[in-house]
């Protein structure tokens, strides 16, 4: 039977899958690099969609974002340009945990991006569904060769970037509705998921979920606590000028649950997809559900609830904290016990998802599979959960796509220097049982790992990747030479016990100066400041006007951001150089690089688990292979001795 | 792993006549300078030939004039020595007590404990060691761990176990709680915590430094029980240490006096290691060679866990009887006694009544309940009768916990003090985090630290404890 196939045949380079925000942030990589990129999505109405909570950054997350725009990507830019609301949290705390974090305009935010991708020049948005990888076997070597869309189109490439999201086998549950669709009803994916199991991937069911949206106007605010934003703005891009985004803001709302909530959630648990074992998927411990939270945390009174805009042209609210896969008349019932909420109507339920994802211990820290060359994977399909995680990955599956095609070496960032580093490494090193999350306590190093130096720690490697521009870098390069210039200053300008010194001290409630001290020191003490001493810092004002002049810049202050590092950098000195020398011992194992043929089999004296680990993870350095559970120090240094004799 | 510098002893642990202590790494040299100087108390080893043999002293850093050891010390520079590194050796004398000493002293000084088998991988990964030994270095690196591994848990007692998990897990929580504040601010708040933190990481040093008090009784295991004999000269005293160890070892004549000096000897009884010191008879005398080791011999009484006091049951007790008796007296208050009432071969004119009596005369004063602390056993150290009941009799007080209860949590380990106090240090520099007006985050480095070195006690790794902390005890956000 002479079938009519579709003859489309298209060659590029690069495959995008999905245009989440893992799926954007990777083709916008490629595209800029000048690589021939296709990004496919189920809806080009969906591109970088905000299907759960409205806002961009948070604890740990803003850090991901800082990164993410130092070395040149994209979500800092759009969020920037569409939020409507922004807060730095922590900032009664360490400058290690100062976190940004922004409400978005949803709409806003997703068109926003889609103008950008759609002017984005080398770069075609494609609306079809991928559902077979091309590829051939070489010498044992699994390669990809292109994609195929559900309507027979073919694109033939040199590497895929797989940022599938939720949406592949998509699954949602509302209590005993079930239907199967991705998020917000999209269509889900159904065939992709064969097709990877041909190539040899294995798939797990992992699950989130997200609260239900109601209407504004059926919303008693008076009985809730207004949030506002910050007074001064700061924007997460290094390329965004602050004083162009101060703006008014919109508030979100917090209110609380009470034990009638809690009584009508329990005595509808049997009507829960989880709890009535529905649901197969694991579902994430930092992000319960409501039901979650009341069985778990049995003695708590009451949970807090946010209320947030969606945006600005939408009546839509999210009711952050109760996200639930309750039936539609035990959610309502339960929501209407809130204060604020009694009237409250429903626009969407809430409800959870259940999607197919990978475990990232089959990836490299590149994010290519270790199976199947040219195939990269990013966000939510890795296990991970969140917006930012997403678009960080996918940024670093994109770059490393883009440096395996150019022949050039990968982008692999390490957790001495970013947040991103520690969140591939756990993702490609540890057995993670739930969708992950980043958060500040996964950071070993996190003193140094800020959200405020994120461009002195990045921009460099963006700037070596060609995502960043030879002016972006100079200014870095800048800056950096400004704090050490002005951090040497302060250390070297001594001050004497003399009369104006003692009566400043005791002015400011610090004790007398016995001996003489430099400003660094004075500024080490808690109760001053950088600009507290400035009255008795006489050079200031000159050094601070040759040096800017020196960089062509006519001002007689050296910018906020070089202060702000100059302080912390004088501040916490004590825990920086320890931290700076933890990481120092770290490297020093990381550079240790394992071959990627190394026959564990042949490396006597490694204990049986730890050589099927590490034969399963296939660790790219010593640090790597210190890091899986099942590997004991003797075995790191039974193989450290091994290596050597490989040498 | 990391190549910083290291100490162990490098001959075994045993009391041997000669110990040497290994340092090795880039600061050897410093560190072996700052716990080493000559007889004139010069600081020489920074300036000290490679390969040459210095004599001095090792002197403690409690900051009075305190000889630890005489030694000979070499200094070995890089890449001239068994590690291809700078590298110090001090050759001291081989008591197990003094070389602990003085490898805790080199470890307060700067280096680290060297982890089973590091020396013999580090001459190796600096090609000191041919390439083709390389999997017997790989054996022994293993082996080492592996029994290193063994011997430390099979140290740890079950409460002493439990207690270490209990302090830890007080620690995680508080690091949880931190963590996931600072994760969730909006959710957990912080307020009034460093505060309450405050009082509860001084309860848990109170604990840790209790534990590390312990270490002192954790020798008491390791090394067996100080065990003194007493008594009058040419009551049996030397005879009864002859027929415990079964060897002539020290001299025995019917010449009141003979044993001038102090013997030691090492003997497993039932699984219990005794020291035994045999001392000069305590009497009152002119000879003054004998006056010194009476002094000695007291002296010894007042330091041992037990002591075995020998009278000669067949003439009246005389001054001199009397005279050790009190001491005993005395000293029962806080330890333990045997009276051997010895010489049962003969007619017998003392008995338990009569020494009983005497203590109620001597000590009026003092509670009637320490002579629970004080067992008479008949003995004939000529015939040998009596032996099997003193054997019972020790055996008996060590595991009723009469000597030492052995159920009381004991460090037995320098790596395990080591480790306690790293944690004690740590803890104490939250404190100073909190009097400082810190910011929360940066008191979790530290309790993390803490955590991370009690766990080193315990042989477990930190990995995803806090993560199930944070999320099984605090309820987070969205």
């Amino acid at each position: 039977m002479g079938q009519k196939v579709n003859g489309i045949r298209e060659q590029v380079d690069v495959c995008v899958v999905g245009a989440g925000h893992a799926g954007c942030e990777a083709a916008l990589a490629c595209a800029r690099l000048g690589l021939e990129t296709v990004i496919f999505t189920v809806s080009v109405d969906s591109i970088a969609l905000m299907p759960c909570n409205p806002n961009i950054g948070g604890s740990s997350k803003g850090h991901l974002v800082r990164e993410l725009d130092a070395l040149g990507g994209e979500m800092g830019k759009n969020i920037d340009k569409t939020f409507i609301q922004s807060k730095m949290l922590n900032v009664s705390k360490g400058p290690a945990v100062h976190s940004l974090r922004a409400q978005a305009d949803k709409a806003d935010y997703t068109r926003a991006m889609r103008k950008v991708l759609e002017n984005q020049e080398h770069l075609t948005v494609k609306q079809a569904e991928v559902c077979e990888i091309l590829w051939e076997e070489n010498e044992s070597i699994k390669c990809v060769t292109g994609v195929k869309t559900y309507t027979g189109a073919v694109y033939e490439c040199k590497a895929i970037v797989l940022c599938t999201g939720t949406y592949l086998n998509a699954r949602c549950l509302c209590g005993e509705a079930i239907t199967y669709t991705g998020p917000n009803g999209l269509q889900a994916a159904t065939h992709l998921s064969d097709s990877l199991r041909e190539m040899g991937i294995q798939l797990r069911r992992f699950k989130t979920g997200t609260p239900a949206r109601m209407d504004k106007r059926s919303i008693d605010f008076t009985k809730m606590e207004e949030q506002f934003g910050d007074e001064r703005i700061v924007p997460f891009s290094f390329s965004t000028d602050p004083e162009k985004i101060q703006k008014e803001q919109v508030s979100c709302w917090l209110t609380y649950t009470n034990e009638k909530t809690h009584e009508i959630i329990r005595g509808n648990l049997d009507r829960s997809p989880i709890y009535a074992g529905i649901i197969e998927g694991t579902g994430p411990r930092y992000c319960p559900s409501i039901e979650d939270k009341v069985v778990k945390f049995a003695d708590k009174e009451r949970h807090q609830v946010f209320i947030e805009p969606e945006g600005i042209h939408t009546n839509e609210m999210y009711v952050g904290g109760m996200s639930s896969s309750l039936p539609e008349d035990v959610q309502l019932a339960m929501y209407r016990t809130v204060p604020g909420l009694e009237h409250c109507k429903i626009v969407r339920n809430a409800y959870a998802i259940e999607y197919d994802c990978i475990s990232a211990k089959q990836l490299y820290p590149t994010l290519e599979f270790k199976a199947v060359k040219g195939l990269f994977s990013g966000g939510q399909f890795n296990g991970s959960s969140g917006y930012e995680e997403a678009a960080c990955q996918g940024l670093v599956a994109g770059i490393n796509a883009a440096m395996e095609i150019f022949g050039r070496d990968p982008l692999i960032l390490d957790r001495g220097e970013s947040y991103i580093g520690v969140l591939i490494d756990d993702l490609v090193t540890k057995d993670n049982r739930e969708p992950y999350r980043m958060m500040t306590s996964r950071a070993e190093y996190r003193l140094l790992l800020r959200q405020d130096n994120a461009d002195l720690r990045l921009r460099e490697k963006g700037f070596q990747v060609g995502l960043i521009s030879k002016e972006q870098y100079d200014a870095t390069l800048m800056k950096k030479m400004m704090i050490q210039k002005e951090v040497e200053r302060l250390k070297n300008t001594m001050v004497g016990a003399n009369k104006e010194i003692q009566s400043f001290l005791e002015r400011n409630g610090s004790t007398t100066l016995k001996t003489a001290a430099s400003l660094a020191e004075l500024i080490c003490r808690p109760e001053l400041s950088y600009e507290k001493i400035a009255e008795i810092d006489k050079e200031r004002e000159a050094f601070a006007k040759e040096l800017c002049n020196a960089y062509a810049q006519d001002t007689s202050s050296l910018p906020v951001d070089v202060i702000e590092q100059v302080e912390i950098e004088i501040k916490y000195e004590g825990y920086i150089i320890r931290q700076k020398r933890q990481v120092e011992q770290y490297k020093k194992m990381e550079q240790r690089k394992i071959p990627e043929n190394l026959d564990y089999d042949e490396v006597p004296s490694l204990r049986l688990e730890a050589r099927q680990k590490l034969k399963e993870f296939k660790p790219i350095s010593v640090g790597q292979a210190s890091r899986i559970s099942g590997v004991s120090p003797a075995d790191v240094s039974v193989l450290l001795v091994y290596l050597e004799r490989f040498k | 792993m990391e190549m910083d510098t290291i100490a162990a002893i490098a001959t075994g642990l045993s009391d041997s006549g000669i110990g040497i202590i290994r340092i090795s790494g880039e600061r050897a040299i410093e560190v072996g300078n700052r716990v080493f100087c000559t007889p004139k108390g010069k600081r020489i080893l920074e300036n000290a030939e490679s390969h040459r043999i210095y004599y001095g002293y090792i002197v403690g850093d409690s900051g009075d004039w305190d000889v630890l050891d005489e030694v000979m010390v070499s200094v070995m520079k890089a890449p001239r020595s068994f590690t291809a590194e700078d590298t110090v050796e001090i050759n001291c004398h081989g008591g197990v007590l003094v070389m602990q000493k003085i490898l805790e002293l080199v470890c307060r000084s700067g280096a680290r404990l060297a982890e089973p088998g590091e020396f013999t991988k580090r001459a190796f990964l600096n090609g000191r060691i041919d390439l083709s030994k390389a999997e017997a270095v790989m054996d022994v690196i293993h082996s080492q761990n592996e029994f290193a591994l063994k011997s430390s848990v099979s140290q740890l007692q079950g409460s002493l176990f439990d207690k270490i998990c209990g302090l830890r897990k007080e620690l995680i929580y508080e690091i949880a709680f931190i963590e996931s504040a600072l994760d969730d601010p909006e959710h957990i708040s912080l307020e009034g915590y460093p505060e309450r933190l405050h009082d509860k990481i001084e309860s848990l040093n109170q604990q840790i430094s209790s534990l590390i008090a312990t270490s002192e009784n954790g020798k008491l295991i390791k090394e067996g029980i100080s065990t003194v004999i007493i008594g009058k000269p040419n009551v049996g005293k030397s005879s009864l240490l002859n027929r415990m160890i079964g060897e002539e070892r020290a001299i025995v004549t019917d010449i009141a006096g003979t044993t001038r000096d102090v013997l030691q000897e090492s003997i497993n009884l039932h699984g219990i290691s005794l020291n035994l010191i045999d001392t000069a008879g305590i009497r009152y005398t002119e000879d003054i060679i004998e006056k010194i080791g009476v002094e000695k011999a007291k002296k010894y009484a007042e330091d041992a866990d037990l002591i075995l006091c020998v009278i000669d049951s067949s003439v009246d007790l005389d001054e001199s009887d009397k005279e050790i008796l009190s001491e005993i007296f005395y000293l029962i208050r806080d330890k333990k006694a045997i009276i051997l009432l010895n010489k049962t071969d003969l007619q017998q004119v003392v008995d338990e009544k009569m020494i009983e009596d005497l203590f109620h005369d001597m000590m009026q004063c003092q509670d009637t309940n320490d002579k629970k602390n004080m067992i008479f056993v008949r003995t004939s150290t000529k015939d040998g009768s009596g032996m099997d009941e003193l054997e019972e009799a020790v055996k008996k007080m060590f595991f009723s916990g009469m000597i030492k209860s052995n159920s009381e949590l004991v460090i037995t380990n320098i790596r395990h003090k080591k480790a306690l106090e790293n944690a004690y240090e740590s803890l104490n520099l939250v404190l100073q985090s909190i009097e400082d007006d810190m910011p929360e985050d940066f008191y979790s480095i530290d309790l993390m630290n803490a955590y991370t070195s009690l766990g080193l006690i315990i042989g477990e790794e930190v990995n995803d404890d806090l993560m199930d902390e944070i999320f099984s005890k605090f309820c987070m956000g969205k």
